[in-house]
């Protein structure tokens, strides 16, 4: 990953956070309970973020937009959707 | 046997923190697309969503090198890439692998503008990979209808209602007589990853078109982005096929459907989910309206059973 920090060049870079900290965009926040999960890894396949952690089921909560795919497709019910304070 | 979900690599060549609306399925297959592809490929985006999702300058949220073209020319830029490409390699300036060259264009940049390129690139059957996500309407500016918008339809300029069926682009390129053809789903992961792989490992033009249920035009809640592209297939709405030189098999769910073994789901229930049908179905020709529907999902089902059993 190169440095963006010099003269501007018209040139993009790949990096995560293209769109800003997308976290902020979230009205409802995914909680995984990690008890009732059973490591299918449906919620990392159809993540559109690519925010959630393929084995230990972590989310990334800075770049996270809340959409509520992964809750929707949990066959468990381990990811609920809480509002955000 | 389709890749299971635990098989598909670790790549990600969709980084977080992308433009896209949240449970966008565009970026959805796009990481899949990621998975099957690897790092060593160009990317060629014309005016679509995909282009408003890659973020602002100086960051990039797709991992590849990406070039933004003009909307008409998917096909005619892919295939100056790849030539290019292909003479470097041939002086020997180029070093390692070929890099897979891919255009990701949305419905209207293949459907409707971009098609005499795309048609031309796949006669002179260039090694590249067409891939149209194809979410049926113009959704970057606002929901306009296209040439994938199916009939009865909600866009803000058919607000009664699309009075014509959607065409069968897919078939289209397949008359093409190019090396593959396939269509897929952001529900079926396992199944896109193949014919992403199947496509890389083929030389020649290939043709991917991939159903993006999109909720802002087709007007559901977001989270149930996935289970539309579900209902979408189980209803016949959108069918899952491949062909190999020209020889088409159909890929489950939908071969059941296909072979009569299983009927396919009512449509009224699909239609009733989104806001784009259910707002026209309230009137007293509300069933006429579904009769409509359901027959040209039949017409296409009849059509594609028929042209399947032609292999030559």
């Amino acid at each position: 990953m190169k440095s963006v920090t010099k003269a501007y060049r018209p040139i993009s870079w790949p990096m995560k956070g293209a769109g800003g900290d997308t976290g902020s965009w979230r009205t409802h926040r995914p909680v995984v309970n990690v008890q009732l999960c059973n490591q299918c890894q449906l919620c990392w396949v159809y993540c559109p973020e690519a925010v959630i952690d393929r084995y230990e089921t972590n989310i990334d909560y800075r770049y996270c937009k809340g959409c509520g795919v992964c809750a929707t497709e949990c066959p468990t019910g381990a990811i609920s959707m809480q509002k955000e304070e | 046997m389709t890749t299971s979900i635990k098989n598909l690599p670790d790549t990600e060549q969709v980084l977080s923190g992308n433009g896209a609306c949240g449970g966008c399925p565009a970026t959805m297959a796009l990481r899949i697309v990621g998975k099957a592809l690897g790092p060593n490929a160009i990317m060629l985006l014309t005016p679509s969503c995909s282009v408003a999702s890659m973020g602002m300058t100086p960051k990039l949220g797709y991992n590849w090198p990406g070039l933004n073209i003009c909307f008409a020319t998917a096909g005619s830029s892919a295939s100056g890439v790849i030539h290019a490409l292909e003479v470097m390699k041939e002086k020997g300036r180029l070093p390692g692998e070929l890099p897979t060259v891919f255009s990701w264009v949305g419905d209207g940049g293949t459907y409707d503008i971009g098609f005499q390129s795309l048609s031309a690139a796949a006669e002179r059957n260039d090694n590249i990979i067409h891939f149209c996500y194809n979410n049926e309407a113009y959704s970057n500016t606002g929901v306009q209808r296209s040439g994938a918008t199916p009939r009865g339809s909600f866009t803000t300029t058919t607000p009664t209602g699309k009075s014509q069926p959607k065409k069968n682009m897919a078939l289209l390129m397949l008359e093409h007589n190019i090396p593959y053809v396939a269509t897929a789903t952001v529900a079926y992961p396992g199944d896109l990853y193949d014919k992403v792989v199947k496509a890389k490992n083929t030389p020649g033009m290939k043709y991917i078109e991939i159903l993006a249920p999109c909720y802002l035009g087709w007007q559901f809640d977001m989270a149930d982005t996935v289970q539309m592209s579900r209902m979408a297939v189980r209803s016949g709405a959108w069918l899952l096929w491949e062909a190999e030189n020209g020889n088409i098999s159909f890929n489950n769910p939908t071969a059941p459907i296909i072979n009569g073994k299983k009927d396919a789901a009512p449509v009224e229930e699909y239609l009733m989910k989104q806001g784009r049908f259910n707002r026209l179905l309230k009137g007293s020709d509300a069933q006429q309206r579904i009769a409509e529907i359901q027959g040209d999902i039949d017409r296409e089902i009849a059509f594609m059973r028929e042209r399947a059993k032609i292999s030559i």
